[in-house]
């Protein structure tokens, strides 16, 4: 089977495998992205993140159901923590998301962050491009939700969804975390629970510190998402964000500055990896340390010495 | 960085889910990346899942007797679906008498109660494709 013939004429077994090969870097991956590329860019991204236990995986699922309503067809890649010990993953969204799987409009795939650092990875970029030439009108990723990963999900996603819960201890903390100033949207899912009010005034005060996005004022929304309530307003209001992203030009800006991101990032992995194959991997590089260990050279001159071999 | 990528999934109507966490937990363990779909799921989600997921194993815990229809009907779809390369393996409340029919129908092991889960690690790094 041509992988990516398949998945350019619809075929979800040649949209799997296509996302392993890349996932496994298989021999045949750069061939596949470079074939499938051109037929990017049509699908829109809508990145979910939040603190675990936020309820987003239940969230997704509903989403999804109400896009399919809307006559959207969905894909969604459900992101979930690689162990550091083990290097082995539980990834445990899809069990949120049983009814979707008769749904022949959706496709879900769960990936393991395996060990970048940031939660999202070139990798998951490379499986929503699949998804995209594939034909799915909205893409959703459901990320880890702790850290870095936040950060990360603006470089993938459109429009970018925050999930907070009520009552999980310090309300503060999320906003300390610094994750409240990456949503163009907040969803307060778990609404039926206390704090709700608090929580709501506490986004809205820190909006209202940040005086960079006057021109669009993220919206909250309330969800259980449990009991399929508040749905119907976040995809609502998510469609006000494209809008205004489409209305002022701000879409292509902000695709042009991903792909930019991405293709430095690609750059600078494909350096690293030379490094670590070539310098760091090598007999020469051990003795160098024990040299900079006895003081008998030093760091700087190492790095000249290795950075102008490289760039030659 | 590849890595073996395994469905754990309850099909039919049995809830007891204990045995198949455990399991799903010593397969993280030990370094696998682990689909843990819960109970209650059609043989036709199991399929699918592994489709959507490009498993290389679907591990199949049943403990209400009905592996004997259930099991074959998931290497059934499995096939029609094109996954011909996953290995299905299964465990529970499964006789010995049982188990040389499973294997005829394609799940090529059986892991019954007091299974080390070292063994069932064992045995998939041995014998996935």
């Amino acid at each position: 089977m041509d992988i990516a013939e398949g998945v350019l004429g619809g075929s979800r077994l040649a949209l799997s495998k296509a996302i392993t090969a890349i996932e496994n870097e298989h021999e045949d991956a750069v061939e596949i992205m470079r074939k499938i590329y051109p037929h990017t860019g049509n699908a829109y991204v809508i990145g979910i993140t939040g603190p675990p236990g936020a309820g987003k995986s239940t969230l997704t699922d509903k989403l999804a159901k109400e896009y399919r309503k809307r006559n959207k067809t969905v894909g969604i890649v459900a992101i979930d923590p690689t162990s550091p010990y083990s290097g082995g993953a539980i990834l445990g969204d899809r069990i949120r998301m049983l009814d979707l799987i008769a749904d022949e409009g959706i496709f879900v795939r769960s990936m393991a962050t395996r060990g970048n650092l940031g939660g999202l990875s070139q990798k998951t970029g490379d499986a929503v491009k699949l998804m995209d030439a594939y034909g799915m009108d909205i893409i959703i990723v459901e990320t880890v939700g702790v850290g870095q990963s936040e950060v990360d999900i603006i470089k993938t996603a459109d429009t970018t969804m925050v999930v907070v819960v009520p009552g999980l201890g310090d309300d503060i903390q999320a906003i300390k975390a610094g994750i409240l100033e990456i949503g163009d949207l907040f969803t307060i899912n778990k609404a039926d629970r206390e704090g709700v009010e608090k929580l709501n005034i506490e986004i809205e005060m820190m909006l209202e510190l940040n005086q960079e996005d006057v021109a669009w004022r993220p919206p909250i929304n309330r969800t259980i998402a449990s009991k399929d309530e508040g749905i119907e307003a976040v995809v609502d209001s998510i469609a006000e964000h494209r809008k205004y992203l489409e209305e002022t030009g701000e879409l292509e800006k902000v695709r042009q500055s991903r792909i930019k991101s991405e293709v430095i990032a690609m750059v600078n992995d494909h350096i690293s990896r030379h490094i670590d194959e070539k310098i760091v991997a090598t007999d020469g590089f051990a003795q160098t340390i024990l040299k900079l260990q006895n003081r008998e050279t030093d760091p700087y001159s190492v790095v000249d010495n290795i950075v102008n071999n490289v760039l030659k | 960085m590849a890595k073996v990528r395994i469905l754990v999934a309850k099909p039919g109507l049995d809830g007891h889910d204990r045995g198949a966490k455990v399991v799903a937990r010593a397969l993280r363990d030990a370094g696998f990346e682990v689909i843990y779909t819960g109970i209650r799921l059609t043989p036709e989600q199991i399929a699918e899942s592994a489709l959507q997921e490009d498993v290389n194993v679907v591990a199949l815990s049943l403990l209400s007797g009905a592996h004997n229809t259930l099991f074959p009907k998931v290497v059934e779809l499995l096939k029609a679906k094109g996954m011909t390369d996953v290995m299905v393996i299964g465990g529970g409340v499964i006789p010995e008498s049982d188990i040389p029919g499973l294997k005829a129908a394609g799940i090529e092991a059986v892991f019954t109660p007091g299974t080390a889960t070292t063994e069932i690690v064992k045995y998939i790094n041995e014998h996935v494709k």
